[in-house]
């Protein structure tokens, strides 16, 4: 049992189920991210646990109470949105303490409590503002302040930085993560940007279409996606997906796949059971910093695959040059070093770093498990 | 090359701009002559008038016809000037015009923010009571007042205006609303606000727009109104109805100077609600355009 349960919980709008049994349960302190395109049915799970929408079955409970029906303003919850959904009449302070005035909260406590929360978000100086008179910035932090002036169970955030310029969602994206660090509170976070589920969740939830597909770690996620839709969906350059069959060679499991003329290439696999499926087809799936050039290769890898290729194009991009090639009749494109001699038209002796590659069946677009 | 053309434009502009404050300022005082007639005449002798000197400024300047208009005339059959009358119209607008203007906030309110399975349809239906003449309700009307034992009374006129007034303001305020981001209502039931709390400390502050071209469009409606004011004033009518017994009286001299000075009192109040808040009349029509 968590601190926040999402039990078997569903949306429906007459017919239509826009929400599938979902099921989370989540621990105090933790940060999770709900991820997916839109439409995926997260925004609906959140406004669910804000009590904003009806849940149509299930139950979802914090603290151990099960709060369906409770008003969301009983619930102890705090929201931000994307909006930021500042009132417009009102100052910056008077903003962030209306939650606790309609609590009944004493002007004394809550102007100390508006004080810490000012301090911790420097925004001190702003409070006699109007938010009309605010950067978007200062928007973004006044907005998250009136949720931490409440001092909630849980904090839900509904895209918050999706109206910031890239610069300042960088800026407030390590903002949050040093908040989340320093406060220890229990954050649900709505997202489609796989990069802010990446680098601020302890734990992500990827949905599409009303289901979640997977539910785990950062790394997990990343590393052993569940299905296709998980591998493309998170990360970019997106994770190569290449059309191959499983080949036994002296009794070892290898990826036979076709390179840009046409050529049968083979490449071995590190995962033993795969042997079980000799001769049947499969997709590969290999990240694009899976294949490098020799010497940017990882040096801990247990099984680098040489594969020469020809080069199709390539797109410096300073930190790294991303090169595009031919597998097995599709696009797929390679993480170099920087300054890795290639250049396109050219043969190329790449690298596969076998041990991150993963198999993902062709009929249920599974990953098929080691 | 470009200086050239600029040149031409500028100076074209110049030619075209005269043109256009000319024709202008001649619209203007063509508006503007009746306003004159009844000004001057209202401060003319009666011989003055009827020796048949309209347009002229009078020779002898006298308030006589406005004290006589404001508190001796003969209106009807009593002589009591449109003084009575004019309290009866403030009695009766001042309620209307509050009353249908916070009905059709809260209504707008509740049409967008707190919507509910079928509230298309009695928007729709709303929207329909602007299309209803007013001569069709007549006899249904004055049943109603019957029956509430409202008849010839101000409480009476003030309900009559009320149930034709919503209808328009519930549209002013619906379509303002439906800018307005539901996000904040949202925030503000998190924050524990009530449907009374939000309305008054969210939405209402920022209502002053809209408020205004309500609060006008209903003052001048209702101020203006002639014919539920003769058909349900009864003892108490208003001040239009009161200067047509005026005007119209068909006994006795007709005293022009005295009905022009009535004419503008009656036009009064309407005009300082016009110079008061007709600039946030513009600005509000066009928030709700633009923004909706």
């Amino acid at each position: 049992m968590g601190f926040l349960d999402i039990r078997n919980v569903t949306k429906a709008y007459g017919q239509v189920e826009v929400l599938h049994r979902v099921d989370i349960a989540v621990e105090e302190g933790e940060f999770l991210v709900l991820v997916g395109p839109s439409g995926c049915g997260k925004s609906t799970l959140l406004n669910m646990i804000a009590g904003l929408e009806g849940i149509s079955a299930g139950e979802i409970a914090i603290k151990g109470r099960v709060v369906n029906g409770v008003h969301p303003s009983k619930r102890n919850i705090a929201m931000v949105f994307q909006s930021y959904a500042l009132y417009p009449n009102m100052t910056v302070g008077q903003n962030m303490t209306f939650g606790l005035e309609m609590h009944g909260v004493p002007k004394a406590e809550r102007d100390r409590a508006l004080a810490d929360v000012a301090k911790l978000l420097q925004i001190d100086h702003l409070l006699d503002r109007k938010p009309g008179q605010l950067s978007g910035g200062q928007r973004q932090r006044v907005a998250m302040g009136r949720a931490l002036v409440r001092n909630p169970d849980v904090f839900l955030f509904d895209e918050p930085l999706s109206n910031l310029d890239a610069k300042l969602r960088v800026d407030m994206r390590t903002e949050i993560k040093k908040l989340h660090q320093k406060l220890k509170t229990t954050i649900v976070y709505v997202t489609h940007d796989q990069i802010e589920a990446m680098t601020l969740s302890t734990r992500i939830a990827v949905m599409n279409k009303g289901f979640v597909q997977q539910l785990g770690t950062p790394k997990e996620i990343y590393d052993t996606p569940a299905n296709l839709f998980v591998a493309t969906f998170m990360g970019s350059p997106a994770m190569n997906i290449i059309p191959a069959r499983v080949k036994l060679v002296d009794g070892v499991p290898h990826a036979a796949l076709t390179d840009a003329d046409g050529a049968p290439r083979l490449l071995r696999f590190s995962q033993a059971n795969l042997a079980a499926w000799d001769g049947r087809d499969i997709l590969l799936g290999i990240r694009p910093e899976a294949i490098t050039d020799p010497e940017g290769a990882d040096r801990k890898s247990g099984n680098i695959q040489p594969l020469a290729n020809r080069v199709t194009v390539t797109e410096p991009a300073g930190s790294d040059t991303f090169v595009t090639m031919t597998l097995g009749g599709r696009d797929a494109i390679a993480r170099m070093r920087a300054d890795a001699a290639v250049s396109a038209g050219q043969i190329y002796e790449f690298a596969v770093n076998m041990e991150k590659a993963v198999a993902f069946d062709p009929a249920t677009e599974g990953r098929i498990a080691p | 090359m470009a200086a050239v053309t600029q040149d031409t434009a500028v100076s074209m502009g110049r030619i075209a701009r005269v043109f256009i404050y000319l024709l202008l300022l001649l619209f203007a005082l063509f508006y503007l002559l009746p306003l004159y007639v009844m000004g001057i005449n209202s401060v003319k002798p009666l011989a003055e008038i009827t020796g048949g000197n309209m347009m002229a400024l009078p020779q002898v300047w006298t308030l006589d016809p406005w004290r006589s208009a404001w508190s001796t005339a003969q209106i009807g059959v009593e002589p009591t000037g449109l003084k009575p009358y004019f309290l009866n119209s403030i009695l009766m607008v001042v309620p209307a015009v509050a009353i249908s203007t916070i009905v059709g906030a809260l209504n707008g309110y509740v049409l967008t923010k707190w919507r509910f399975r079928g509230d298309t349809w009695v928007f729709g239906l709303m929207l329909f009571s602007c299309f209803i003449p007013f001569q069709i309700v007549l006899i249904p009307m004055a049943m109603v007042l019957g029956k509430l034992g409202l008849a010839g009374t101000v409480p009476g006129l003030v309900l009559v205006h009320v149930v034709y007034g919503i209808g328009f303001t519930t549209l002013y305020f619906r379509n303002y609303y439906a800018a307005f981001p539901t996000e904040l209502v949202r925030a503000a039931q998190i924050d524990g606000a009530g449907f009374f709390q939000i309305f008054w400390r969210i939405l209402l502050p920022v209502s002053g727009p809209i408020a205004v071209v309500s609060v006008i469009w209903q003052f001048t409606n209702i101020w203006n109104d002639f014919l539920f004011g003769a058909s349900f004033g009864g003892t108490s009518q208003p001040m239009t109805v009161a200067l047509n017994n005026l005007v119209q009286s068909s006994t006795g001299v007709k005293e022009y100077n005295v009905h022009f000075a009535g004419a503008i009192l009656a036009a009064l109040p309407t005009l300082f609600v016009y110079f008061v808040a007709g600039r946030y009349f513009v600005r509000g029509l066009m928030a709700g355009s633009v923004k909706g």
